[in-house]
């Protein structure tokens, strides 16, 4: 009895079984002509020699893990350099290596080189300004951090925002999220060598960006989300853009599981790769779909709901064992979950003001100005010298398709923040690398890197 | 998977399936927190104000109680907004080094501020306790430089190595380029 799918074990199993063994064929390859049996009937033997020449070891050779000598001395390992303008370092990382022939052993990832002073220039801008500010931050979700940033000022303000500026919130939040995934989604098959995904996620992303831009003006660094509600209602007709969006993108996340998911070479590339435990997650601080990899069901939407989260009904996604795999597999999916809650907020998007009626944050109205010389005195305020926050301070998070990312905020009672300080999720997942790098090898580094979705706009504010 | 895990599993084979969705199991002793200032956040938060002494010890003792994860660690520098409201009992100093702790179990949040003098700005490091602070501390050093005392690598993390001063102080300029655009006149 010979099952066809049965594709052997270990070297002991028989793969011959008497009488069902057919008749060799000749092949005809470019080295002459040679013997090919049907699979079922290789033998152990055949079997390791064909292994023996995919690992490139010598023919008949078997690598006895008990001769290599693990105690070496330290002057046999080196120290190399990669970045900070590799390509695969998704911006400015730069990493040092300590290598053991091809084993990563320690790794310092070195940061700084886009570090340009957003927290200090925050101190220099208005509320008004400062989500101009904070949007350049994460480039890759910039609707997130002018939410963060927005959701402490209202904090301290003690504002509440009307239903339709929560809701569209969340809207462009979650499609935030689906084109942040898609985009990791795109430069992660890069980095393994699949260039069709880089080129399927960019195509995917672009939808999501033209409703940005429909909707905001821009297709990133928006600075839609400020105080107060949002810059502009949505466009007419945004139920068939998002539902075009949604249709879109869920049925192309099938198609990519057939390009990547079940893909051997894939497959082996991501699974036991990178692996990091809860406990170490937790230690490290890592949070977001990292931390979630491991097995821990943390999602600030779920456990801390903040807008209207705790009305929505979606699945946080969590993976077993901690590898590339699992992250992979955690992003793909949430990008359908995502597309689950835009349908729900599609659906029940209430209708009143997109922003607070409060004359203290919002300018008025722009066809007040042309009759009503305190409409343009106080339209003029907003803008020059904006707001005045009540002194006290706030820490604020949100999940951002990274983790969470937070901002802490001071005022001292002026119209700018005496402190701004943005938790960036990716800073601290950077942590995670040297752990996730240790004894794997210098090949997996890359496909490592990008499985922790850095954004160096973000590490290096 | 230890010997005496081994051993259990030997001995009831069901007992290591187990299922991978249970967060880490912390089985929070009986919450001895030391006595120090409190408050309450926006949020319903609470804030606690322990000296420098007590800083590290009281960090410990949320760790214990269930506060799994360090989310944040950040200084500020009060130089210019010396009358900050703060807790009976809390002397205000120039810095302060403000830490987010974060109990997955129980899905709250406590918010622990430290004063620092401006002579001595230093506070004890919190690596032994959470080793997720290593990038945190060595950017507060880096941008208000507060020391961390214990900190294994307490180097410049975001400004190169050879800068001088700490830009988020506040009594740090902003610094401007002077900016000539393209058809503006000269001086008349």
């Amino acid at each position: 009895m010979t099952d066809p799918t049965d594709k052997g074990g270990g070297p002991g199993d028989v793969f011959v079984s008497a009488g069902t063994r057919e008749v060799p064929r000749i092949a005809e390859t470019s080295e002459g002509a040679q013997e090919m049996a049907p699979r079922p009937a290789t033998d152990p033997t055949e079997l390791r020699r064909e292994v023996g020449a995919v690992l490139r070891l010598p023919e008949g050779t078997v690598l006895n893990t008990g001769d290599i000598d693990i105690e070496r001395r330290d002057d046999e390992t080196m120290i190399i350099n990669m970045g900070p303008q590799h390509p695969s370092t998704h911006g400015v990382l730069r990493l040092m290596l300590e290598l053991d022939g091809e084993t990563v052993l320690r790794t310092k990832p070195v940061i700084g080189y886009l570090h340009t002073g957003m927290e200090k220039q925050g101190e220099e801008l208005t509320y008004v300004q400062g989500s101009t500010n904070v949007t350049r931050m994460d480039y890759l979700s910039p609707l997130n951090n002018e939410l963060v940033f927005s959701m402490a000022t209202e904090a301290l303000l003690g504002l509440e925002m009307p239903p339709r500026a929560v809701w569209i919130r969340m809207l462009m939040s979650e499609l935030q999220r689906v084109s942040s995934h898609l985009m990791w989604m795109a430069t992660n098959g890069m980095d393994l060598g699949s260039t069709s995904m880089m080129i399927y996620g960019f195509r995917e992303r672009e939808m999501v960006l033209a409703f940005f831009e429909k909707t905001t003006g821009l297709r990133m660094n928006n600075n839609y989300i400020r105080p107060g509600g949002v810059a502009a209602d949505l466009p007419d007709g945004w139920q068939d853009d998002v539902e075009i969006i949604c249709e879109t993108v869920l049925a192309r996340s099938f198609e990519y599981d057939e390009l990547l998911t079940g893909q051997p070479i894939f497959r082996d590339r991501t699974e036991g790769v990178g692996n990091i435990t809860a406990e170490e997650a937790l230690a490290l601080s890592v949070t977001g779909p990292i931390l979630r990899s491991t097995g821990v069901p943390w999602d600030l939407r779920r456990a801390m709901p903040y807008l209207a989260y705790d009305q929505l009904d979606f699945d946080v996604i969590v993976g077993t064992y901690g590898d590339n795999f699992d992250r992979y597999s955690i992003r793909l999916n949430e990008i359908r979950e995502s597309i689950r809650i835009i349908r729900q907020v599609a659906e029940h998007m209430p209708p009143g003001d997109y922003r607070i009626q409060d004359a203290k944050v919002t300018p008025p109205p722009r066809a007040r100005i042309d009759e009503s010389m305190e409409a343009l005195i106080h339209h003029f305020k907003v803008f020059t010298e904006g707001f005045k926050v009540p002194e006290g301070e706030v820490y604020v998070a949100i999940e951002s398709p990274r983790g969470e990312l937070g901002c802490y905020l001071v005022s001292d009672g002026s119209s700018k923040p005496y402190r701004l300080h943005i938790r960036g999720p990716s800073f601290v997942n950077l942590q995670a690398v040297p752990l996730l790098l240790r004894g794997g090898l210098v090949a997996d580094a890359v496909a490592i890197i990008s499985s922790v979705d850095p954004v160096m706009g973000e590490v290096d504010r | 998977m230890s010997p005496a895990d081994a051993a259990v599993g030997a001995a009831a084979p069901s007992a290591d399936v187990q299922d991978p969705v249970v967060p880490v199991p912390v089985a929070p002793p009986p919450a001895f927190l030391p006595a120090v200032p409190r408050s309450a956040g926006s949020g319903g938060e609470e804030i606690a104000f322990p000296d420098r002494a007590h800083y590290v010890e009281l960090v410990r003792a949320y760790r214990n109680a269930g506060f799994e994860l360090c989310a944040d660690l950040c200084a500020v520098d009060y130089l210019s907004h010396p009358g900050r409201s703060l807790p009976d009992g809390v002397e205000p100093e120039r810095f302060e080094v403000v830490v987010n702790l974060v109990s997955l179990s129980e899905k709250r949040r406590v918010r622990v501020r430290v004063q620092v003098p401006e002579a001595e700005p230093a506070v004890p490091s919190l690596i032994e306790v959470y080793p997720g602070v290593d990038a945190m501390e060595r950017e507060a050093f880096d941008l208000l430089g507060v020391r961390f005392e214990g900190h294994p690598d307490l180097t410049r993390i975001l400004m190169p190595e050879d800068w001088e001063g700490h830009p988020l102080r506040k009594d740090y300029g902003v610094g401007r380029v002077p900016v000539q655009f393209k058809e503006a006149p000269g001086p008349r």
